[in-house]
């Protein structure tokens, strides 16, 4: 009888202690800060690591993106006799939402799991013991300038993918569907506002980069240090990062554009 | 601060358990300063994690461990680093930094302690290699070492910055008889030209208490007997002379807590 009402006091505070954990993981990362300062170097090699090597995913998938939205844009805003109106669509769409969002899930599955899998591993082979016996304290060496990396890459990510995305969406729209070429950019001009689309969409971009690399650290710091625990902390990794995102996504877009 | 007559480290009525599983029920050990004092026992007694706890890597439940005068488990972060400083761990699995050479890796504690121009560091990497025999690997990466070269390397990291104590997890596992005989030479010699403390949880009975000054046995949580090696290949207890000298009856048991064999099979 008592049974079932134990597992759920124990999973309860199996949670809070995980939050106090990450919470505490969070503060250590952010005052390694001070440190990153006297070595750039070890940002430069993270940077490279986190946002260099996603390029790729997040340039190809973005032009894609835009691309599939004008082709579905066009034929909705067709039937209305707006397709004049594609570039706006596609541009908004992209920079307020999928921008962010897709980039984030992308790095989510590119970037993070590499953390988690990497800093998983350093735990079960020792390594960060090593470290620790050696008077470095790895969680300002080797998390904090991952943390930063990821942060400061997200949003220019999340910046490639739209603006590739508004390429591709042009080449389909203007150059196979036959939108009018002025048109296309000097509505988006018009219409798609510095301040209300672009800032939020950064705003959001960086929200995901800080949530994303916070749970890829979290999660491989915290690993079970065997292939098993490690396997399993990337894989939850990806899974509460998108849903991170998609919840939070939801949040700050009723936050920002909902009067 | 301790007078030089008291032990180095001092260990008393530690109790640790992870899970359920209580590994050490009220354990109390001396480590002599300057000497090398050897904690043995058979596998999965516990002897990593005694060294865990003296790194300050991990709490005990209850019980204190001194080093030096101060509780290593009620110090502020910052102090414990800088006494982990004056403190060398070799680990069973080496613990290698994976992505940068073994060059770097023995140079890694140097580089983020001491503000040694590169021709310096260069010096002391080379000379501390040639003492583990490795100088001519020194390009090599980790994961083109064998174990006990890894482990041989990582003994080079841990004299790097010329630590005041070290402790040796399991030196000697994985080593051909050339390299173990060096080992075994080099770790006493190291202990006594630089007057350093050493610590050696091994179970490799012949080659430990050739090296030790002082022998602590350890088995289910508890310190069972302890002395100086001559005395423990003679001790009184019939387990520590089991262990000692490697025989398969005695009133240590060689196999895990299980039913009978018969009763097993037929299910």
């Amino acid at each position: 009888m008592l049974d079932p009402l134990a597992r759920l006091g124990r999973a309860g505070i199996d949670t809070l202690e995980q939050i106090g954990r990450g919470h505490l993981l969070l503060l250590g990362i952010l005052s390694g800060f001070a440190d990153l300062a006297r070595r750039p170097r070890l940002l430069i090699a993270q940077l490279y690591a986190v946002g260099v090597l996603s390029l790729l995913i997040v340039a190809v998938s973005g032009t894609f993106v835009g691309m599939v939205l004008s082709l579905q844009g066009y034929y909705i805003l067709s039937q209305f006799g707006a397709e004049q109106t594609l570039g706006v669509m596609v541009a908004a769409s992209l920079v307020r939402e999928l921008g962010p969002v897709v980039a984030a899930l992308l790095f989510a599955g590119r970037a993070g799991s590499a953390l988690t899998a990497e800093i998983g591993l350093m735990a079960a082979t020792e390594q960060l013991s090593g470290l620790e016996m050696m008077a470095v304290n790895p969680v300002k060496r080797i998390l904090a300038p991952r943390f930063l990396a990821g942060f400061i890459s997200m949003p220019l990510l999340a910046a490639i993918f739209s603006a590739l995305g508004v390429v591709g969406g042009y080449f389909v729209g203007v150059g196979l569907l036959g939108v009018d070429d002025g048109a296309f950019w000097s509505q988006m001009q018009a219409k798609i506002d510095l301040q209300g689309d672009v800032r939020n969409g950064v705003i959001k971009s960086l929200v995901f980069g800080f949530v994303c690399t916070w749970i890829a650290l979290f999660q491989g710091y915290y690993a079970v240090p065997t292939a098993e625990g490690v396997s399993r902390a990337t894989t939850r990794t990806v899974v509460h990062s998108s849903l991170a995102v998609l919840g939070l996504d939801f949040i700050l877009t009723a936050l920002m554009f909902g009067d | 601060m301790a007078s030089v007559g008291e032990p180095l480290v001092k260990i008393r009525d530690l109790h640790y358990s992870r899970d359920k599983n209580h590994i050490f029920k009220g354990v109390d050990v001396d480590i002599a300063r300057g000497g090398v004092t050897a904690v043995m026992g058979p596998s999965g007694t516990g002897k990593t994690t005694l060294l865990k706890l003296i790194g300050g890597q991990l709490y005990p439940d209850s019980g204190t461990i001194h080093i030096d005068g101060q509780d290593v488990h009620k110090m502020k972060t910052s102090d414990l680093y800088r006494l982990r400083m004056r403190m060398g761990m070799l680990f069973q699995s080496g613990a290698l930094l994976t992505d940068i050479s073994v060059f770097e890796n023995v140079a890694y504690p140097l580089r983020e302690h001491t503000p040694l121009p590169e021709s310096m560091i260069r010096k002391l990497v080379l000379l501390k290699l040639e003492a583990v025999g490795l100088r001519g690997a020194r390009d090599l990466m980790p994961s083109e070492l064998s174990g006990g070269m890894a482990r041989r390397v990582a003994l080079a990291r841990a004299i790097a910055l010329d630590p005041g104590m070290i402790m040796y997890d399991e030196p000697f596992t994985g080593q051909d008889p050339i390299s173990m005989g060096v080992l075994v030479k080099l770790i006493r010699s190291l202990n006594d030209a630089s007057r350093l403390t050493s610590i050696v949880v091994s179970h490799d009975v012949q080659e430990t208490a050739g090296i030790a000054d002082y022998i602590y046995l350890i088995s289910d949580g508890k310190v069972v007997d302890q002395g100086v090696p001559e005395k423990m290949m003679d001790s009184r207890s019939e387990w520590s002379r089991q262990f000692m000298k490697g025989l398969p009856d005695g009133p240590a048991a060689f196999h895990y807590r299980a039913p009978e064999l018969e009763q097993d099979l037929m299910g």
